[in-house]
């Protein structure tokens, strides 16, 4: 989908949700990128985000109370975000698993670099040696519908991620398979198609990419 | 009046609670089934829970932002008095039914199994070496083949075009991996050739790969275990106490000081230093100072003392790093501020290229910005050394804890005076004088900075101290 500013996905998010509980329209995988946007998660305490306002607009990055689960994080150009807008019903009724087959689907595309990526007990979300490669945050609404999603570095500068850090805290590095691969990352649009056909085998049904 | 509980949704098998982020539906409100009238929160995910019934929402039971365990009411509904009477079973929403079986998902218990097992069940038997390496072309692969070759698509390609075994090119990438350049390089310099020749051998070349830098990544179920994870015990609580969840930051700093210790076996060594010297520049350059408007704090004078002689201690500005020793070619200096509650540390960064006065003014501007929650995210980075005060509260002297990526933290005791033994270098007498002193505590990562060195840094710096330089 290109480029897409952050509360025009938040829309659109919405009216898909509704129409997937409505059964008008099947399981459907959005993938796009965002301009520069610090979103915030329920469990988010607002002074996390390191800039004040006048700084942020200045560096021209936008905030968000997103409606997902999850603490403060940042969205940019470079970034591969997916959101899988799916029925959870009636096979699929549990959360963790589907934040675990999440984590499946990223851990693999990181393989495919040769990179290896793992869980981490502490909190959801995927790391390498280097540090956190992609976020998780979701929302499920009524009727088990999923929204929200991923974000992987692709080629990310993260020293946006730097506006975030909470206070005094040496809180763990980000990575991105720029970081990871240097000269040889890949393109986005390739880390999508390989996003696309993970996702589709470990959630084993065909996918609408919108 | 038929009255239905509502009561915390089992949310998915290993989730025993939840967390009521917000209600949708105040008490009074009337409802529909399948109506959301509460969001809650679970680990990452955010859930709407819609009303098992049609009624009127006549209790809320547990207020937003407290934590539950599933199945516990949250609220009742009243359903006669909405308009239609629904089923009075108490359903867990959403959805009554019980979950089905646990899917056969045995690597669910095993995160680190997971991070490297095959989707797709084919292939079981693992390959011979040599054919792993060669990632077979169109065969199924899996997440631990592509692994093996430390590579990605474009270089696994190259590879196949020219028949290398990419384990045989030494990776220069971050976990041995192994870039483009090195595999064109490889490819150039013969290595190619001589590989195949090699391939043709049978079982030889079977030796070739040990001593491989993949080995570097190869502990890291361990590194995430036990380097990354950590789980505070619980505790009973008892009738008059008052529990509280932990905030961000210091739910942060408890796995920071877990960690912290975890990782760096701590040895903490002690000095006492004479702050005379410090008082006489200090007060020869009263004046001048107040002109200046500059603030110099004796930890100015610590931090300015400590900057320079960690240049002469290139362990001490260093930190370990898997298997290597990263020596930080600047001097930054984290500088501990107490926010009551919390700690922020914000670091002065080349510490080393400022005089006494930059580096008084640089502390006063971090640490009042500090508490006025004004930082940049740069000013809390990158420090190589720590220094923590404990003496500005009174105590005598502190056991600091080693900051994570750093050697060494240094903990400044109070000043106080203290009755000493001097000796009067003409003629040799002694007698006891009363002298500005204060403890200085070096805790060091004792991984890197041997006893000796420690010793040796802390006399360094109390040499510097006590014979503090007029032009600093």
């Amino acid at each position: 989908m290109g480029t897409v500013p952050y509360g025009e996905a938040l829309e659109l998010q919405a009216e898909l949700v509704a129409q997937r509980r409505r059964g008008e329209i099947p399981d459907t995988l959005l993938l796009l990128e965002h301009p520069h946007v610090i979103t915030l998660g329920s469990s988010s305490d607002p002074q996390h985000v390191l800039l004040d306002e006048a700084e942020r607009e200045r560096r021209g990055i936008e905030l968000f109370q997103a409606g997902r689960g999850g603490d403060v994080t940042y969205h940019g150009p470079g970034q591969l975000v997916a959101y899988p807008i799916l029925d959870l019903k009636p096979d699929r009724k549990d959360l963790h698993r589907y934040l675990r087959d999440l984590e499946r689907v990223l851990i693999d595309v990181a393989a495919e670099y040769g990179i290896e990526a793992v869980r981490s007990e502490a909190g959801t979300g995927v790391w390498t040696a280097l540090g956190k490669l992609a976020a998780i945050g979701i929302r499920v609404s009524s009727g088990w519908i999923t929204s929200h999603g991923i974000a992987l570095n692709v080629r990310s500068d993260l020293s946006y991620f730097e506006t975030i850090v909470p206070c005094g805290i040496p809180d763990r590095d980000v990575s991105s398979l720029e970081r990871e691969l240097e000269e040889d990352a890949p393109e986005l649009a390739e880390v999508s198609q390989r996003f696309v056909e993970h996702f589709a085998r470990v959630f084993g049904h065909e996918t609408i990419v919108g | 009046m038929s009255r239905i509980d509502v009561p915390m949704p089992q949310m998915g098998e290993s989730i025993a609670e939840g967390t009521v982020s917000q209600w949708l539906k105040q008490v009074g409100d009337a409802v529909a089934r399948d109506e959301p009238i509460l969001e809650i929160s679970t680990d990452k995910v955010d859930a709407e829970i819609p009303a098992p019934a049609s009624g009127t929402l006549v209790e809320i039971t547990v207020a937003e932002g407290e934590t539950v365990e599933v199945g516990t009411v949250v609220a009742y509904i009243d359903t006669d008095a909405g308009a239609v009477a629904a089923p009075p079973e108490a359903s867990p929403v959403p959805e009554p039914e019980p979950e089905p079986e646990p899917e056969p998902e045995p690597q669910e218990s095993d995160p680190v199994e997971v991070a490297a097992a095959p989707a797709p069940p084919p292939q079981t038997a693992p390959p011979p070496p040599e054919a792993a390496s060669t990632a077979p072309s169109g065969g199924v692969e899996t997440a631990e083949d592509r692994l093996r070759t430390r590579s990605t698509p474009v270089v696994r390609k190259i590879a196949e075009e020219h028949g290398v075994d990419i384990e045989s090119v030494p990776g220069t990438g971050h976990a041995g991996r192994v870039t483009k350049h090195d595999i064109l390089e490889f490819i150039e310099s013969g290595g190619a050739a001589a590989e195949q020749v090699a391939a043709a051998k049978p079982a030889a070349p079977a030796t070739a790969a040990p001593a491989k830098p993949v080995a570097a990544s190869a502990p890291s179920d361990l590194w995430e275990r036990f380097y990354r994870e950590v789980h505070h015990p619980e505790f009973p609580v008892r009738g008059a106490d008052t529990v509280e969840p932990m905030d961000k930051i210091r739910r942060l700093t408890a796995e920071h000081m877990v960690l912290a210790k975890r990782i760096a076996p701590h040895v903490h060594s002690f000095i006492e230093i004479d702050f005379s010297a410090i008082d006489r520049v200090r007060s020869a350059s009263k004046e001048r100072w107040k002109a200046q408007g500059a603030r110099v704090s004796y930890t100015a004078f610590v931090a300015w003392a400590v900057s320079r002689v960690l240049r002469e201690f290139p362990t001490i500005n260093s930190t370990i790093s898997g298997n290597n020793v990263i020596y930080r070619g600047n001097v930054n200096l984290g500088m501990a501020v107490d926010l009551d509650p919390g700690l922020i540390v914000p670091v002065v960064h080349d510490a080393d290229h400022l005089g006494l006065v930059g580096i008084g003014n640089k502390i006063v501007d971090l640490a009042t910005r500090a508490r006025d929650r004004k930082l940049m995210p740069a000013e809390i980075q990158g420090a190589s050394f720590s220094i923590t005060n404990p003496g500005v509260l009174g105590t005598m002297v502190g056991l600091p804890v080693i900051p994570k990526g750093t050697s060494a933290i240094l903990g400044t005791g109070a000043i106080e005076k203290r009755v000493v033994v001097v000796t009067d270098p003409n003629n040799g007498t002694d007698s006891m004088a009363i002298r500005k002193r204060a403890l200085f505590s070096l805790g060091y990562d004792h991984r890197i900075v041997d006893g000796a060195d420690a010793a040796r840094f802390l006399s360094r710096l109390k040499e510097m101290l006590e014979d503090f330089p007029e032009d600093a």
